[in-house]
């Protein structure tokens, strides 16, 4: 479970400074689906990295399952993030000269699991996301859809607490956008794990039971009953 | 992992792994080159200066010779106008102490004594002049008209008029080097640089003996055979042995014993050089200093001393190998290696976000380093290949060609060191020749396995400073910065 009280993320650009989170206070249940939204340079996507553990915030306390990690050294941090978490990019963000299987295996590497264990539970991961044909293709041979269901695979082969997707369907067209979703709501419902997905897409926020709106660093909630 | 990622990565920037590789290639060529040729200069030299004085001479003990004086004079030879009127021929030998002054022959235990000499010996230079030939008188021819009705003044008698035709000299100059050699220490001295090919050497007992070793090619030219013999001063010697020398010319033309050497020069117990062996070769220029300290009015010359007198096309070649040779090969490999310093930085540059999504799914910053260290490593010794491989070509090419570098010893003078027959040699007495000797020595570059080791070890030092440039950045990418830098 996250709880965020009071966190705020202020960055110097020249002599201005801008306060791209100020004092958000969220509470995120395990096993929740949120959806954050709001305009381009409104704090989302500083928001999802104070989640991920891939920034401290200046003030505030970011706590999941009672451990503030604004607090953690980077090498606590770096084994929460490599145990708890798991990330999808706008953009896939594959390794381009490793294969599908290998790029699931990166998110094995720091969790010392074996060679063949790795390949194994990869090409698992792979095999749930549809993906069983293309183990041995490199990101080059596969197209938007298929990679970033190989980002998804990779995100979730660790088995994570949370999964943070950083507008996942962005660089995709609609068909593989509805197709993409359908495989993160699936392995939601499957995994049984705290979602919280950054969109500009209003038909997915309006599937979501939550949706968090940011605007000039201040963050607003609001209860989906139709989802 | 490691592997599979560290070699996908170098397959995919193969051109940048490329321009890597040959640089650190060519700069770790050029250093193999350089010193193997370095080596091979050295060992040139090492060949002149053993053909000098000897093997196992660490240094040579002589009088600086004192400069010419005005009343000082050339050999001098007298011969008969023979009234009588014969044409028999006549011939002379002046033998001369060559080069230097001389040094008593007590001098050799007191070098001998010092500390650090392991071994001490002495020998006696001379120059041999030798004039040979005959007078022949002329043939007086009276005038015809000459005697009648002439008179001298005052009414003296009138002598006869009239030409003398034919008669005059013909004389055969032979000058060569003799070297007396002390027969008791067979270990040390010039006669060591050179094989006895025929007969024996001088036994230990042959202190005073009436025996002779000659230089093969001398005696080729004098028609002198083993077991016959040579007349120096009127004093036969029998040839028990030809010796040829091992690199270049011979340090004397004939080899006698000392004593032998001391009385046809009128030099008793005096030699021209002392040649030295010190016990540790780490330590000569400090024997040096104790001998020079110790024993007044000597000069000492070590090998290293003599080597600075080597002039010619191999000391041009040495000091190119060792001045321009050396700085272009550190030139080259600083450059290689902030090439590959810059070229690994520009790359991380360019895998931010890989690097920052890495990050993100747990990596820990040393994992990323290494990687990106391993990456540099591999191109470091892929270049240290390529360098070994062209390096060992170019020194087998400079092997193959051989060129041949001539040697100019001595040409700073007479009164340096000192062996006998060439450096520093030379006439004594008035209008001193310094003459030089000038040798052919074959340059050949000789790869040592230190040298390789060290282009092992540039290799990866090469490696290592250019992982340390991108390493460095890799390790202080901050991954939200990462990933924030490329949306």
């Amino acid at each position: 479970m996250y709880e965020l009280r009071g966190v705020t993320k202020r960055y110097k650009r020249g002599k201005e400074t801008i306060d791209a989170l100020a004092g958000v206070d969220l509470t995120i249940g395990d096993g929740d689906r949120l959806v954050i939204q709001g305009p381009t340079g409104g704090g989302k996507s500083t928001l999802l990295q104070m989640l991920g553990g891939l920034d401290r915030p200046t003030e505030g306390s970011v706590e999941l399952d009672g451990t503030d990690m604004a607090k953690l050294s980077e090498a606590k941090l770096t084994k929460v993030r490599s145990e708890n978490i798991g990330f999808v990019f706008q953009s896939f963000n594959l390794i381009p000269t490793l294969t599908a299987q290998e790029n699931v295996e990166t998110a094995l590497v720091p969790l010392r699991v074996k060679a063949k264990e790795r390949r194994e539970r990869a090409a698992a991961a792979l095999e749930s996301v549809g993906l069983a044909e293309r183990l041995g293709h490199l990101p080059a041979e596969l197209s938007g859809g298929q990679q970033q269901r190989v980002a998804i695979a990779r995100a979730l082969v660790k088995q994570p607490k949370v999964l943070l997707a950083d507008e996942p369907t962005g660089n995709l067209d609609e068909s593989m956008r509805d197709e993409i979703m359908d495989v993160l709501e699936a392995m939601w419902k499957e995994h049984g794990l705290t979602f919280i997905m950054v969109t500009h897409d209003s038909s997915i926020a309006k599937k979501a039971p939550r949706v968090a709106t940011i605007r000039k660093g201040k963050i607003t909630v609001k209860e989906n009953a139709g989802a | 992992m490691f592997f599979t990622y560290l070699r996908r990565e170098l397959r995919r920037r193969r051109k940048a792994a490329l321009v890597v590789a040959s640089g650190l290639a060519l700069g770790i060529a050029l250093v193999i080159v350089v010193s193997s040729v370095s080596s091979g200069m050295e060992k040139a030299q090492g060949k002149v200066l053993q053909s000098l004085y000897g093997l196992g001479t660490d240094m040579t003990v002589t009088k600086a010779a004192a400069p010419a004086t005005s009343t000082s004079q050339g050999p001098r030879f007298n011969f008969d106008a023979n009234d009588s009127g014969s044409d028999k021929e006549q011939s002379s030998d002046r033998v001369m102490v060559q080069g230097f002054q001389t040094l008593a022959s007590s001098t050799v235990a007191k070098v001998d004594s010092q500390k650090g000499v392991a071994d001490a010996v002495g020998g006696l230079s001379l120059r041999v002049v030798r004039i040979n030939g005959q007078f022949t008188r002329g043939q007086f021819q009276q005038n015809p008209n000459s005697g009648s009705g002439q008179r001298g003044r005052g009414g003296a008698q009138p002598s006869p008029q009239g030409t003398v035709k034919g008669g005059g000299a013909d004389f055969d100059v032979n000058n060569y080097s003799v070297f007396g050699t002390d027969v008791t220490k067979p270990a040390l001295g010039p006669l060591t640089s050179s094989k006895i090919t025929s007969g024996r050497t001088f036994k230990t007992s042959e202190t005073n003996a009436k025996v002779v070793v000659a230089d093969t090619s001398y005696a080729k030219e004098k028609k002198l055979k083993l077991g016959g013999t040579v007349t120096i001063k009127s004093v036969k010697y029998k040839i028990v042995g030809l010796a040829t020398p091992d690199s270049g010319d011979a340090a004397a033309n004939l080899y006698i014993p000392l004593q032998q050497a001391q009385t046809l020069s009128g030099s008793k117990n005096k030699v021209t050089t002392i040649y030295v062996k010190a016990s540790d070769s780490q330590q000569i220029s400090g024997v040096k200093s104790t001998i020079q300290k110790n024993i007044s009015g000597t000069t000492v010359t070590t090998s290293a001393d003599l080597a600075k007198t080597v002039s010619g096309s191999l000391s041009t070649a040495s000091n190119l190998a060792s001045n321009v040779g050396k700085w272009l090969s550190i030139a080259v490999l600083v450059a290689a290696f902030l090439v590959a310093g810059l070229l690994t930085s520009s790359a991380v540059s360019r895998r931010v976000r890989e690097f920052g999504t890495l990050k993100a799914l747990g990596w820990k910053s040393s994992r990323v380093t290494r990687q990106v260290v391993g990456e540099a490593i591999v191109n470091g010794l892929v270049g240290g290949a390529l360098g070994i491989a062209l390096g060992l070509a170019g020194a087998y090419v400079v092997t193959e060609i051989s060129p041949n570098l001539q040697a100019q010893l001595g040409s700073t003078g007479g009164g340096q060191g000192g062996g006998p027959g060439g450096f520093g040699g030379g006439f004594g007495g008035p209008g001193r020749q310094t003459a030089s000797k000038a040798l052919d020595v074959v340059l050949t570059a000789p790869v040592s396995v230190d040298t390789i080791a060290v282009a092992v070890a540039l290799a990866v030092a090469g490696g290592l400073i250019a992982g340390a440039f991108g390493g460095w950045r890799a390790s202080r990418l901050r991954p939200a910065d990462a990933l924030r830098r490329v949306e």
